[in-house]
């Protein structure tokens, strides 16, 4: 396939491979924050093709994973409503609430339905006057425009029956939080590609000097991460810690400006709890006042919704990089893809969930 | 048959009502209008209620399978397509040669006559083609908003005219494995149908009869340990049954196994594996080392085979898993996919 075989080429991840083996001398952990990044190191074994000394840890970067117990289960209480439509990115649908998943809400006679792109819910809000049509916004600054965008339109058509859900997250403050933790392990980030593409590089130079860690953003190819890893080892070997950009054919320093418009004109920064690791200050997004007719949390009366985590999980820890997915007692026995006990082991992009579907050998 | 005009008074009843399941006139009318016509006039005896067959082997292969596709068109096959070839491919799978099926209808009321005879056209030309006889069915209707319009059931009946035992457990160590062309065709034609989703050039479904192809394979005198076709699941979920059944390794070059370029595009966009999209006209083949370039060759020289290769061997090592080399040359493990595959997020 145009575009991407020529970022898999057998020969050059061999090269890139033996320079990353002639250039490390110490142990390193480097830590990829995009939960796409997680799935190709172990989809294509970019992992196996690195020094041991190099140790790769899995970042908070899958929106499915992070997104708020309490969120889902407002989620599924909407859902089950009568004259609700519930629109929702595919992989969220498998996420277990305290009791059950969006999934089984359809298979209850909930109107929960897959849609490619936020407008599809608008086209589907316009189809459907007589039906409250609600899209679960999650996902990082990746979906935010679009999802920014979805809303817009609909303030601007004059749509009365359409809102989000919203539950967005920011990476850099993840990033902070981490490198602020007392455990914290993480010596040089792989940033994540798609999310500079639309927000440029600008808010991590700070970050790279506060904590004194390399920081390169990184694509999603196998010949991406190869590369950024090279160029994050060169870093720490020679005691520098810079913003570098590996994905450059995606990615500028001031990143989609227009998109970053549409962001800053329906959504404010706000605080915002991550599943399994607790609230982060300023790391999410929420409708401005101007677009709270749009607001699902507050056009529903939800209530008073109490949440039950398994306490088994562990994904918080492995979200950090604290721990492995695969040193989780739960790990393939009491928790797999299809009896998920947290979010990580459901989405594609989950760092457990990779780690069953590619890694059992291991 | 000739005739591409609804045989029914469609004046009278252009869609289906509870009464053409209800077994009275109605119901009657619509047997002999429509499925009597298009697929063979009534026995002598009359129509009774079951068909007696006589069988020129002493093994017969039978299966079942049911048919509940979403749209019922999409480019390259429809339900009534898929209903003839999904139950021949069974049947083909064990290296029998399909002779008789049965079909069941399950029609929701409200059905449009119309789009019942096209299925019905639809079955009775993949049935020619893949040289079977439709010999016994049974028509429910179920009520407006309870059923997708149609819902299929198709059963066969097959001869098996060789010595041969084609079951997981006699794959081998050392067996190649090949495949007959590209796979996740069927899944994405269905799929960017239902989902209203346009690429600049249609995916068709690979949907066809794989009898005739295998039927070479066998006449050859190729010993083939094992056979499956690549249904619901794909090539993944495909290798790693016959992985677990067999109690074998088998690796697989990910370099090898042949993807259309429109397939793999889709697939990247809606964040798919190919390896785990269904198909309806893919099988993988075990065979014995020194026949692979020969059976390969059978392959290649039919319609149905000229993408036909070898994609990977059976290892000595007992672990019951499927390994897959990527194009990056690393090994990981190729798992059996857990539900259903879901459109990612970013």
């Amino acid at each position: 396939m145009k575009y991407s075989d020529e970022y898999r080429d057998p020969k050059l991840a061999g090269q890139l491979s033996r320079q990353i083996h002639k250039i490390t001398t110490r142990p390193w952990v480097i830590m990829e924050v995009c939960g796409g990044q997680t799935h190709a190191i172990v989809k294509f074994g970019i992992d196996t093709l690195l020094p041991e000394k190099i140790q790769l840890v899995h970042g908070p970067g899958c929106p499915v994973c992070v997104t708020p117990l309490e969120i889902i289960d407002r989620a599924l209480v909407i859902a089950a409503q009568k004259q609700v439509i519930f629109c929702s990115f595919g992989d969220m649908l498998r996420v277990p609430g305290s009791s059950t998943d969006l999934l089984s809400v359809k298979a209850q006679g909930g109107d929960v339905r897959i849609v490619y792109s936020p407008l599809d819910a608008v086209k589907i809000a316009r189809d459907n006057p007589q039906q409250e049509v609600v899209f679960f916004a999650v996902g990082f600054e990746t979906t935010a425009p679009a999802n920014a965008m979805a809303v817009y339109q609909a303030k601007e058509s004059g749509l009365r029956n359409f809102s989000l859900l919203v539950s967005h997250v920011l990476v850099p403050p993840a990033m902070e939080a981490i490198l602020s933790s007392k455990a914290n392990r993480v010596q040089g980030f792989l940033a994540a590609g798609h999310v500079c593409a639309v927000m440029g590089y600008t808010e991590y130079p700070p970050i790279a000097a506060k904590y004194q860690v390399p920081i390169i953003v990184t694509g999603f190819e196998p010949l991406d991460i190869l590369h950024g890893i090279a160029m994050c080892v060169e870093q720490l070997e020679s005691g520098r810690h810079e913003v570098e950009n590996q994905y450059t054919r995606s990615v500028t320093k001031q990143g989609n400006t227009h998109a970053q418009d549409l962001i800053t004109k329906v959504f404010c920064v706000v605080p915002r709890k991550w599943r399994g690791i607790g609230e982060i200050p300023q790391s999410g997004l929420a409708l401005r006042s101007e677009y709270k007719d749009y607001d699902a949390e507050i056009k529903f009366n939800l209530g008073n919704i109490k949440t039950q985590e398994s306490p088994e999980c562990i994904s918080g820890l492995v979200l950090q990089g604290i721990k492995k997915p695969h040193e989780c007692p739960a790990f393939g026995v009491e928790c797999t893809p299809e009896h998920p006990l947290g979010a990580t082991m459901v989405s594609s992009e989950g760092a457990c969930s990779a780690y069953y579907r590619y890694k059992r050998i291991s | 048959m000739d005739s591409l005009s609804c045989p029914f008074p469609i004046q009278q009843y252009p869609q289906v009502l509870l009464a053409h399941g209800g077994g009275g006139k109605l119901m009657q009318q619509l047997i002999e209008k429509m499925f009597t016509t298009a697929f063979g006039p009534k026995p002598a005896c009359g129509l009774h209620d079951s068909v007696v067959l006589n069988l020129p082997a002493k093994k017969v292969a039978f299966t079942t399978d049911s048919f509940v596709v979403k749209p019922l068109f999409f480019p390259g096959g429809d339900i009534g397509t898929l209903a003839v070839n999904g139950t021949v491919n069974d049947l083909a799978m064990s290296g029998a040669r399909p002779l008789y099926l049965s079909l069941g209808f399950i029609l929701e009321e409200g059905l449009d006559m119309e789009t019942l005879w096209r299925i019905v056209r639809s079955i009775k030309k993949a049935a020619d083609i893949a040289q079977v006889k439709i010999v016994t069915g049974d028509t429910k209707v179920v009520d407006r908003g309870k059923g997708d319009g149609i819902y299929i059931n198709s059963s066969g009946i097959g001869i098996i005219e060789h010595g041969l035992s084609i079951v997981p457990s006699s794959v081998r160590a050392g067996d190649a494995v090949l495949i007959n062309g590209d796979v996740g065709r069927h899944g994405i034609a269905v799929m960017a149908t239902r989902e209203g989703l346009d690429f600049e050039t249609t995916i068709e479904s690979d949907c066809a009869p794989l009898n005739d192809i295998v039927g070479l394979l066998i006449k050859a005198g190729i010993d083939i340990h094992c056979m499956r076709d690549l249904t619901r699941g794909g090539l993944a979920s495909a290798l790693n049954e016959i992985a677990q059944d067999a109690s074998r390794t088998i690796h697989i070059n990910e370099a090898a196994v042949p993807v259309t370029e429109q397939v793999a595009s889709a697939c990247a966009i809606m964040g798919f594996d190919p390896l785990y999209v269904a198909n309806e006209g893919r099988f993988i083949a075990f065979v014995p080392e020194n026949q692979a370039s020969r059976a390969l060759e059978i392959l290649q020289k039919h319609p149905l085979g000229q993408g036909a290769c070898r994609i990977g061997e059976v290892s000595g090592e007992s672990r019951p898993e499927v390994i897959l080399k990527s194009c990056i040359g690393a090994n990981r493990i190729l798992d059996m996919i857990s539900g259903q595959q879901l459109p990612r997020i970013c």
